[in-house]
């Protein structure tokens, strides 16, 4: 976690100076060349979306804070868990916890500590926070970026295809599929596709392992062979809800693209439909999908929780799942902060990217 | 739905109205109140004409229609009994038979009369969650277009804040620090769902309130709250139909993703819940789909229903309109 959040902080205050500095250069002695303006422009544009990416980080750690504050129940009761203990003892973990403080000292401790990294202690399983973290996140990572990229790829292939031939009946049957499994709860389906093709239904075998990442008896090319296997489910059932979105932009902004006289142009030079559509069409189409991709990038983690509930991957999800049922307070906050964070993170890349790609949008 | 929802705007329409009965015409010029109701009826007949060309909406109307008359003849269909644990009619997880349709749960109720009870608590919760997502929104969206400055600067930086929240975290922690209730779970749905409302509905109420009529309206002396209700409100309310559609299918699965994860109320029956259920008693393990199934298509066919009947609706009112947005 250390690696992920101070950084981001680190670089939206290293954004920001890098422009201050860099801002007043160019608009000096060459201010009149258009070329130095929008440069000076676009980095003026950048610091505002860092700057604003650093202020959004920080009322999400605030809001982790107190949010968490008010579940009720004393999570030193919910510690020890109905044991006989002396009220020394409470009174001891109170203090190990820094429970003893008044609130707003707990927040300045937290917000302290969390620019060095510090999350504290987990209630659970007396082990910082963010050992727990850096430990789940591999698996995540490995999931959602598996499944990103299947879905991410799938979508703006099938929209392209489907705008193209719009309103044709693969058009059709495209759109009607992928907004029927966009209504589908994903927990739902990976629950179904657990019973089917795990634990088998009449003559279908169990074809793949009901949960987990691996089995733990395996070794190197083994063991990749074995994780694979586990992952073949979460990924199908994460790739079949979230493909739709993807599908959807991609189809809507292709069809804008339809009518352009470039199209004609190129139909024209005698070039064949399927090369109008690959080097042309597509790739002005692309530009509103990007931005979506990001912010995909951004939730697929935080939307990756049931899939990883249902499977019992060893994710950040799971781990969530797991903290608020207790409520293991340094766990949740931790969490919440990495899940908001991504999405807040991948905003703003994808705004200060979306300029440097669209040399049209107005900064 | 539109002409209900614009009435409030009649009776004081005739201060507007008063200089049309100028030119003296042989006929008595209609009432200015009589004028604008013909013109709302024409506006809803071409909305219907226009409506009833998209099949698909038109499915997801009629499905929506037979779903909400099972849920609102639900006590006389099953009755209220069906839900007690303790005088349960059949044995623990029977299969589906011609007594038990969908079988049976772990305590012998029927599943089909569960699922018809379920429907109720799913839309109740859908449309109120909805309801409250899009009322917030919209009152945030129009006053942060109407009212520029400092105010609107920081009504939208919270805006945005909202907006890059995961929304299923945050209504998992609200469900979490809350008390169980189906109250709380419509809370925790509107107050994460709204920011998408309020960004959609402020850029159409500036869009509005450029236009000469509320010039013109400012210099007859209408103050904000007039400008604000009887010219911007009747003008976003449009959109504001069609993203409810599209929220209300967002709340349906948020709800059902709640109860799952037992973040809902434990007494009351719901889709959502009864797939806890499920999961709960092994319904997974020892292959018993049909215990799974219905539940989880029900939500699904009905999320499916609202999208297409918003996507409709949607592209009638603005068949330029990208379909995601």
């Amino acid at each position: 976690m250390s690696s992920e959040s101070t950084p981001a902080l680190v670089k939206g205050a290293a954004g920001v100076e890098s422009a201050a500095s860099g801002g007043p250069a160019p608009a000096g002695p060459s201010a009149r060349s258009p070329r130095s303006r929008s440069a000076a422009g676009y980095a003026r544009y950048a610091a505002g979306k860092l700057a604003g990416a650093a202020v959004s980080l920080f009322a999400v750690l605030v809001t982790s804070f107190f949010l968490f504050r008010l579940i009720p129940g004393d999570p030193v009761k919910q510690m020890t868990g109905g044991r006989q203990v002396s009220t020394e003892q409470i009174a001891a973990m109170r203090r190990e916890f820094g429970l003893d403080l008044p609130l707003w000292q707990q927040f300045t401790q937290y917000c302290g500590k969390a620019l060095t990294g510090d999350f504290g202690t987990s209630y659970q399983f007396r082990a910082p926070v963010v050992d727990k973290i850096a430990e789940a996140l591999p698996a995540t990572l490995l999931l959602t970026g598996t499944a990103f990229v299947i879905y991410t790829l799938l979508g703006i292939w099938l929209g392209a295809r489907s705008a193209w031939r719009n309103g044709s009946a693969g058009d059709r049957a495209n759109t009607a599929l992928a907004l029927t499994l966009y209504s589908v709860p994903s927990f739902w389906l990976g629950l179904l596709l657990i019973i089917t093709l795990s634990v088998g239904v009449g003559p279908i075998p169990g074809l793949f392992p009901t949960g987990g990442m691996e089995s733990g008896d395996t070794a190197g090319f083994d063991r990749v062979l074995d994780i694979a296997h586990h992952m073949v489910l979460p990924v199908v059932t994460l790739v079949a809800v979230e493909y739709a979105r993807t599908l959807l932009v991609m189809r809507s902004s292709l069809l804008d693209e339809m009518g352009g006289d470039y199209l004609t142009t190129a139909r024209a030079k005698g070039l064949r439909d399927d090369l109008v559509r690959r080097k042309h069409a597509v790739p002005n189409a692309m530009l509103p999908t990007v931005t979506l991709l990001f912010v995909n990038l951004g939730t697929t983690v935080a939307g990756a929780i049931l899939v990883e509930t249902v499977f019992s991957w060893p994710g950040l999800g799971g781990l969530f799942y797991q903290a608020l049922s207790v409520p293991d307070l340094p766990l949740v906050q931790a969490l919440f902060f990495v899940f908001a964070s991504a999405v807040i993170l991948m905003n703003t890349l994808a705004d200060v990217i979306y300029p440097l790609l669209d040399p049209r949008v107005g900064r | 739905m539109t002409t209900s929802m614009e009435k409030p705007s009649e009776p004081r329409e005739p201060e507007l109205g008063k200089p049309s009965g100028g030119p003296g015409k042989a006929a008595p010029a209609p009432s200015p109140r009589a004028l604008t109701r013909a013109r709302r009826r024409q506006a809803v007949v071409r909305f219907w004409q226009q409506y009833r060309t998209h099949r698909a909406g038109l499915v997801g109307l009629a499905v929506l229609a037979v779903i909400a008359l099972l849920a609102l003849t639900a006590p006389l269909l099953v009755g209220a009994g069906s839900q007690s644990v303790t005088d349960a009619p059949g044995g623990p997880m029977e299969a589906p038979s011609g007594e038990f349709p969908l079988g049976t749960d772990q305590f012998g109720r029927s599943l089909l009369a569960l699922m018809l009870w379920g429907t109720r608590v799913s839309l109740t919760v859908g449309l109120l969650a909805a309801f409250l997502s899009v009322a917030i929104g919209t009152l945030v969206g129009i006053t942060a277009g109407h009212f520029k400055g400092w105010y609107a600067t920081v009504v939208m930086r919270v805006t945005d804040w909202f907006l890059v929240m995961p929304t299923l975290v945050l209504a998992i922690a609200l469900a979490t620090v809350l008390s169980r209730s189906v109250w709380t779970t419509i809370l925790a749905i509107g107050v994460t769902t709204w920011p998408t409302t309020a960004r959609l509905v402020r850029a159409q109420t500036l869009s509005v309130e450029s236009r000469p009529y509320i010039e013109r309206s400012r210099a007859l002396g209408g103050g904000h709250g007039h400008i604000m209700s009887r010219h911007v409100l009747p003008n976003v309310m449009p959109l504001v139909l069609a993203q409810t559609t599209l929220v209300i299918s967002t709340a349906i699965l948020t709800e059902a993703t709640l109860a799952f994860l037992g973040l809902s109320d434990p007494t009351i029956v719901s889709w959502g819940g009864l797939l806890q259920d499920a999961r709960e008693a092994g319904a997974v393990s020892s292959g018993n789909w049909w215990y799974l199934a219905p539940p989880g298509l029900a939500i699904a066919v009905v999320a499916l229903a609202f999208t297409l009947c918003g996507r409709a609706i949607e592209s009638v009112l603005n068949p330029k309109l990208g379909v995601s947005r």
